[in-house]
């Protein structure tokens, strides 16, 4: 059943039995990558071959890490397909603004802990919005994509990352934004730990940076 | 209510004339073009200077009024590059006390968007706006123009323009590499950078001008930079497309005159049952008409500014703005 058609694949959920082995009864999801017409075939191919491993293997990598994420069961490197388990829950996008203030705080702060985690495993993540978090019944936010990810511990790296958080609660939870991003931080800095100082500045620099930023926000 | 719109943020000297049902009188423009490398903001201001009055009397006669016909003057107040945008203004401001009228300012990537729904009857599109000074993808939201991704760095058109200068290829630098990329035939593997929701050309443009260096076809190249730097546009665009569940895609911008481009975001709104938009290439670049339009629906709406608030702003973000003749 086609659960959602997103931007770069489809994800669709199936029952364990009927992908991968008799014996399972559980839900799974099968996150395929689709050809994309508009791009020339060897972008499209090497964009799709990439994301599927690399994501595949960052899935894994960042659970290690203390980050929850969906198993993988299986990947398929031709069919361009990745199958995992099914995570039960909601996505943060959907109830961030609904919830009250405190909770939402403290869902910042364990999103900025996570990020954190990531961040100490050499892990960037590429894309953090909350439509790529799920918040599931126990209070754990499992990170469910990470199609843009990369292995890469630098600064500028860690930066990004936290600025397109930033810029994602801008665009779609401008009402909260400032609020939900200062806990986001705050949860940040107490799991990083030392130096996470020097990431909150390089993320101040790179909007400086930005082409459309005001003057008296770039001091 | 005839209102006169004056655009002045880079190359472009334009001023249009629109009336408040939005028929387009008149929309003339005189373009500023360095005799070598890019713009030189200065050089540019001094050109709108000289050619402003040139360019309203064009545009008067084209809409067969007098001066003292004009109701409302409007002008872009940014973003853009200083000196050009502060000529505008003062034009603007000069006209707007002289014939004693409302004065509005319009913020410029907003002007793009609101030119396309008028002539091309987009509702609610996702916006791809791409040129020589910005590249942008943009859709209303909650009575707001959000960003829903942007260049960290470099407009792809500069990309593509700064490419073409450091090889030798002649101005005009853009369709210069569209044409010689029709006649690439092996693609090049180039850096391809989406962040998130936003791009980066900057890399792309160093890799591709270091690749010529070493020995590559330059029409392999061309063709390279555009599949590379396009697709990465598209997605971000499909992104959008996807997050906000909208079905209309538009493309404007000075490099929206890219064919490839157009076949490329064509193919993806399909496959989103999105219609596609793109606005005549006039009123796709840089043009005194959609100022004059968007001051239009401002002004209607109760947008009123004293001259004293007038003044420039260089890197007003599309996200900054008010949109009240939109429905939340």
């Amino acid at each position: 059943m086609l659960m959602k058609k997103g931007a770069e694949a489809n994800l669709y959920l199936e029952q364990f039995a009927r992908v991968l082995h008799h014996a399972g009864e559980s839900k799974v999801v099968v996150k395929h990558r689709i050809s994309k017409r508009y791009r020339n075939p060897q972008i499209d191919k090497q964009l799709r071959e990439s994301r599927t491993t690399l994501e595949a293997k960052l899935f894994s990598d960042a659970k290690r890490a203390g980050v929850p994420t969906p198993l993988v069961y299986e990947v398929d490197c031709v069919g361009m397909r990745i199958v995992m388990e099914f995570i039960e829950g909601q996505q943060v996008k959907l109830v961030l603004e609904k919830m009250g203030p405190k909770a939402r705080r403290n869902l910042c702060r364990l999103i900025g802990r996570q990020v954190a985690c990531l961040h100490h495993a050499g892990i960037v993540h590429g894309d953090l919005t909350t439509s790529n978090m799920i918040l599931t019944r126990e209070g754990k936010v499992y990170f469910v994509d990470f199609g843009l990810g990369e292995y890469n511990p630098s600064l500028e790296a860690r930066g990004v990352d936290l600025h397109l958080l930033r810029r994602a609660l801008q665009s779609i939870h401008f009402r909260i934004t400032e609020d939900a991003y200062r806990a986001v931080l705050s949860g940040y800095q107490q799991e990083f730990g030392r130096g996470a100082g020097e990431v909150i500045k390089r993320v101040e620099e790179i909007e400086r940076r930005g082409r459309y930023v005001q003057k008296e926000g770039r001091v | 209510m005839l209102c006169l719109g004056i655009e002045g943020t880079a190359h472009t000297c334009g001023i249009g004339i629109v009336n408040s049902r939005g028929k387009i009188l008149a929309n003339a423009s005189r373009t500023y073009i360095p005799e070598h490398g890019g713009i030189h903001p200065r050089e540019a201001a001094r050109f709108h200077a000289a050619n402003a009055r040139l360019v309203l009397n064009e545009a008067l006669k084209a809409a067969k009024i007098d001066i003292d016909d004009v109701d409302l003057v409007a002008f872009s107040r940014g973003p853009g590059l200083g000196p050009c945008l502060r000529t505008a203004a003062t034009a603007a401001r000069a006209l707007a006390s002289w014939l004693d009228v409302p004065i509005v300012s319009v913020n410029h990537c907003i002007a793009h968007v609101e030119i396309g729904r008028l002539t091309e009857g987009a509702k609610d599109p996702v916006t791809l706006y791409v040129s020589g000074g910005n590249t942008q993808v943009i859709a209303f939201d909650a009575g707001r123009y959000r960003v829903f991704g942007e260049t960290l760095d470099i407009p792809v058109g500069n990309c593509l323009d700064v490419f073409a200068r450091e090889v030798g290829i002649p101005h005009p630098g853009g369709p210069n590499v569209e044409r010689l990329a029709r006649e690439g035939k092996h693609y090049i593997p180039l850096p391809y950078v989406v962040k998130g929701m936003d791009l980066s050309f900057s890399g792309l443009m160093t890799e591709a001008v270091r690749k010529h260096r070493a020995g590559s076809n330059l029409r392999d190249l061309c063709f390279s930079l555009q599949e590379t730097a396009f697709a990465a546009l598209i997605e971000v665009t499909e992104r959008a497309v996807a997050h906000t569940e909208k079905r209309e895609v538009m493309l404007t911008g000075g490099v929206a005159a890219n064919k490839r481009l157009r076949e490329m975001l064509k193919l993806m709104a399909r496959e989103h049952h999105a219609k596609f938009f793109v606005p005549p290439m006039e009123l796709c670049a840089d043009n005194g008409a959609m100022i004059g339009w968007t001051g239009v629906l401002a002004y209607r709406h109760g947008v009123r500014q004293k001259l004293k608030d007038t003044g420039v702003m260089q890197r007003w973000r599309t996200d900054q703005v008010d949109i009240p003749w939109r429905n939340r």
